[in-house]
């Protein structure tokens, strides 16, 4: 039977006060992938008992830099102390042996597992589960009651919604006796309700003497939550910060390397008459449910129209629908004065044809053919244009000519036709998606989570072609689990929760709280 | 009546004695397969441990020998599928497969190469098998109608593998079920990232898991021709290892119910050979290949429909690496 609470290493952690003492040192810390260096020279310190932030864009090496402190990685270089003295976490096993727990971006969590057995993996209490289970279920009780970490220890994991998910992870930790935290992204997949809820665990954690590591690129957090912060920016860390004494503004002048624009100039435009008309749209899955029931809205020319909500309410059903991906079920669509009808013939060729463009959500598997060629990608689902083609065959002349000015117009870096699309940063490929739609000069543009994974840079840029487009009139229907951006880019927000719209607001006077209760189905507007 | 009754007993019989080397086999799947690795090379490590455990018995004269040579052959069997996908992650059906035609293709030369008998391994005399064993108060319960009849020739007068088969039946679902080896076994094929990240080895688990399955197949050999046969004779495993693959499938990866598909796909087979040339009203003489396809067949269409969806373990056939 193992133990670990029982360690002599975790009782030393417990009974320092929290003081000037770092809990965590890296030093020169290395790690390369094959040529990609994925942290050069990285120095960190955190204090014990504090919530220290780390910024920085996708691929900064934020995540490899955690893998490393936790034992998942091994780095080719430097060194690791944990309250002063130099340790070897070569292996997950040890560094959970040392204290230290980590929430991943991507639960780790076994889908078809009840809580119970999801948080006690690993600690199991006994060789036979019977005899563990209620030793351990005693403790996570304990540890539930004592942090607010209200979970269902009998529900199947796959059943409970993301913030319970988030929550049988800290407690996992936890019940492991990680006495030094680390989230990795925790928020991106919460409600602004359930993110104030996870603040509040992390500052009771904090308050008895637990040491956090937050990962994240939601300044916002940074500034609510932390003590310290440091931002990384290719692979080293470029600053360290006090929370009080930095700004926003400069952080994100770090993460870059260069100054940002954080607001968005929206233009000012009248809207115009409706160019899509949803009427009653109701859709079933495979499994019988209605994923989407009597959705109606109208869409005008030059309006953006966000759609709020948690991921998985109904939203990428809609554009499914909407894009012809899916044939419409029940209800009707208007798009420019013509009109289709349940089981009538509707799929994404006949969406291009009346106009409608879209930026899928999921842009590897829908938006491009990664091994593809740029050039090649560039005109994915346009290929049957008489501009690429020369009778029978593609017209690669013709087609290079389009890119390399898309490239160029759109700053995709590196501006090469001929690289594969797999190569690009997220950023870049969803610049080059949003590219190839914009230039089908489309009456309707369905965008979906237009800056999942990509770096502040890029969404600048991206928001910029969208308020582009919109002041050229376009009507851009723009659904995103990120509720600033649809807060600061939409003329009009409705909400979704469980496949109906719960609410409908101006963007100019909504509150983020408001937004927040509606997508949790808790408040009807 | 009795006459029907006494054909009943008998096909009762005969399916105990046909299914035990499918739950043997479907076991050892399950304990691979919930870990995470597709065991497609049951059928070559039952052919290989065959061989080894008549080839050791005739050499030795001992059938314990010959199970324990059986168990290990099988294992080394289980290690080459294990170094091929989990350490060096390659396909795992492909080193399934490969395993199959390398059994098939080494049992024939071995067995040519020492024996000269093109293939077969010289007969056992009867104190180098596994005999039948018969119960205590056999002859005192003969005379209880039916439920004394049962007994005396269904459930009594196998040999000591039969019973094993169903304490392994109820080993499995022992372990997987209800012991920490078993939830990290679970949870190493549903999703090994957690397993990983909970500081346990996925590599090691997986090694572990595949170790059982080849245990469990050698025991599914060593019956074939040491126990049921008196010999080894070339490809005798003749697709029981597709079979057990089948019924796990139709058990939904778990143990009780997968014991239940053995015995219906075994019930089946000792039907079809009690029909062989049997003239049935309306249907006339049902051709044996109908019989022997009907497992798959059976499997297809239950699992088409009528069972519910068998939802494979998350993580199946997909090699662990931690950096991509």
């Amino acid at each position: 039977m193992k133990n670990i609470e029982n360690k002599g290493g975790n009782e030393a952690i417990a009974s320092l006060p929290p003081s000037n003492k770092s809990a965590i040192e890296l030093k020169n810390i290395t790690k390369k992938f094959g040529y990609v260096v994925a942290n050069s020279d990285v120095n960190l310190k955190v204090r014990t008992g504090t919530i220290h932030g780390i910024v920085g864009e996708n691929g900064a090496g934020k995540s490899t830099l955690m893998n490393i402190l936790f034992g998942l990685y091994k780095p080719d270089n430097g060194m690791i102390f944990l309250n002063g003295q130099a340790v070897d976490v070569n292996s997950p096993e040890k560094s959970i042996a040392l204290g230290i727990g980590m929430v991943h971006q991507h639960f780790m969590l076994v889908p078809t597992f009840t809580v119970l057995e999801n948080a006690m993996l690993g600690n199991e209490g006994s060789m036979l589960l019977k005899s563990g289970e209620k030793f351990v279920l005693e403790r996570l009780k304990g540890l539930s009651n004592n942090y607010g970490l209200n979970v269902n220890f009998e529900a199947i994991i796959s059943d409970t919604p993301v913030g319970m998910q988030q929550r049988v992870e800290i407690l996992k930790a936890l019940n492991r006796g990680a006495k030094i935290l680390i989230l990795d992204e925790p928020t991106g997949v919460l409600t602004p309700q359930e993110t104030i809820g996870l603040f509040d665990i992390l500052r009771s954690l904090r308050e008895q003497g637990v040491t956090i590591i937050l990962i994240t690129h939601k300044l916002k957090e940074i500034m609510s939550i932390t003590d310290t912060v440091s931002v990384m920016r290719g692979g080293k860390v470029v600053a360290d910060f006090s929370t009080a004494e930095t700004s926003p503004e400069e952080l994100a002048e770090n993460m870059v390397g260069r100054k940002v624009l954080l607001s968005i100039k929206k233009p000012t435009l009248k809207v115009g008459k409706p160019v899509l008309e949803v009427k009653n749209v109701s859709h079933e899955s495979k499994d019988g449910v209605f994923v989407l029931k009597n959705i109606s809205f109208d869409l005008k020319e030059g309006e953006i129209l966000g759609i709020a909500g948690v991921a998985g309410n109904g939203q990428s059903e809609l554009l499914d629908i909407l894009s012809g991906i899916e044939t419409l079920q029940r209800g009707q669509i208007t798009i420019n004065d013509k009109t289709i009808l349940p089981h009538q013939d509707w799929n994404s060729k006949k969406a291009r044809e009346f106009g409608i463009a879209h930026v899928p959500e999921d842009r590897h598997k829908r938006g491009l053919v990664l091994p593809f060629f740029n050039y090649e990608n560039s005109i994915l689902g346009y290929h049957g244009n008489e501009d690429y083609s020369n009778g029978l065959l593609m017209d690669k002349r013709k087609i290079l000519n389009f890119v390399d000015d898309l490239v160029e117009n759109f700053d995709v870096r590196p501006r090469s036709s001929s690289i594969s699309s797999g190569k690009l940063s997220g950023g870049n490929q969803q610049k080059l998606v949003l590219a190839r739609e914009i230039e089908s000069s489309p009456n309707i543009l369905l965008v979906g989570q237009p800056t999942r994974g990509v770096d502040i840079g890029a969404i600048e840029r991206i928001y910029e072609d969208l308020m582009k487009l919109k002041s050229r009139g376009t009507a851009i229907l723009l659904v995103s689990v990120e509720l600033d951006e649809i807060m600061s880019l939409s003329d009009r927000i409705i909400v979704m929760n469980q496949g109906t719209i719960v609410g409908e607001t101006s963007s100019s006077n909504a509150t983020e709280l408001e937004i927040g209760k509606m997508m949790s189905g808790l408040e009807q507007v | 009546m009795l006459e029907s009754f006494q054909i009943i007993i008998s096909l009762l019989d005969s399916t105990i004695r046909i299914a035990t080397p499918l739950i043997f086999c479907a076991m050892a799947g399950i304990f691979s397969e919930r870990s995470g690795i597709i065991d497609i090379g049951l059928e070559g490590k039952m052919l290989l441990s065959a061989f080894v455990a008549a080839t050791a018995t005739f050499l030795t004269g001992s059938p314990i020998f010959g199970l324990f040579a059986a168990i290990l052959a099988s294992c080394s069997a289980s290690l080459i599928h294990g170094f091929a996908c989990i350490t060096n992650k390659g396909d795992q059906v492909i080193s399934g497969l490969a395993i199959n035609i390398l059994a098939s293709g080494l049992t024939i030369t071995l067995g040519i190469a020492l024996f000269s008998r093109g293939g077969q391994t010289p007969s056992l005399a009867s104190e180098q098998r596994f005999m039948p064993i018969d119960f205590a108060f056999l002859d005192q319960l003969s005379f209880v109608p039916v439920l004394g009849e049962l007994f005396v020739e269904v459930i009594s007068g196998h040999n000591i593998l039969v019973y094993l088969s169903v304490l392994a039946v109820f080993f499995t679902y022992y372990v997987i079920f209800k012991t920490r080896f078993g939830l990290r076994l679970r949870a190493v094929g549903e999703k090994p990232e957690a397993v990983d990240t909970a500081g346990i080895s996925v590599i090691k688990m997986r090694y572990q898991s595949i170790l059982i399955a080849g245990m469990l197949c050698g025991l599914a050999g060593a019956y074939l021709s040491i126990a049921h046969g008196a010999g080894f004779g070339r490809e005798m495993s003749a697709g029981k290892g597709y079979i057990a693959l089948a019924a796990m499938i139709f058990g939904k990866w778990n143990p009780i119910p997968t014991l239940f598909a053995c015995l219906l796909f075994g019930f089946l087979e000792a039907l079809g050979v009690r029909l062989e040339g049997v003239e049935l009203i309306w249907i006339g003489e049902v051709p044996v290949q109908v019989m022997q396809a009907l497992p798959y067949v059976l499997t297809v269409v239950l699992l088409a429909g009528f069972i519910g969806k068998a939802r494979a373990p998350g993580a199946i056939g997909v090699p662990y690496s931690k950096e991509g």
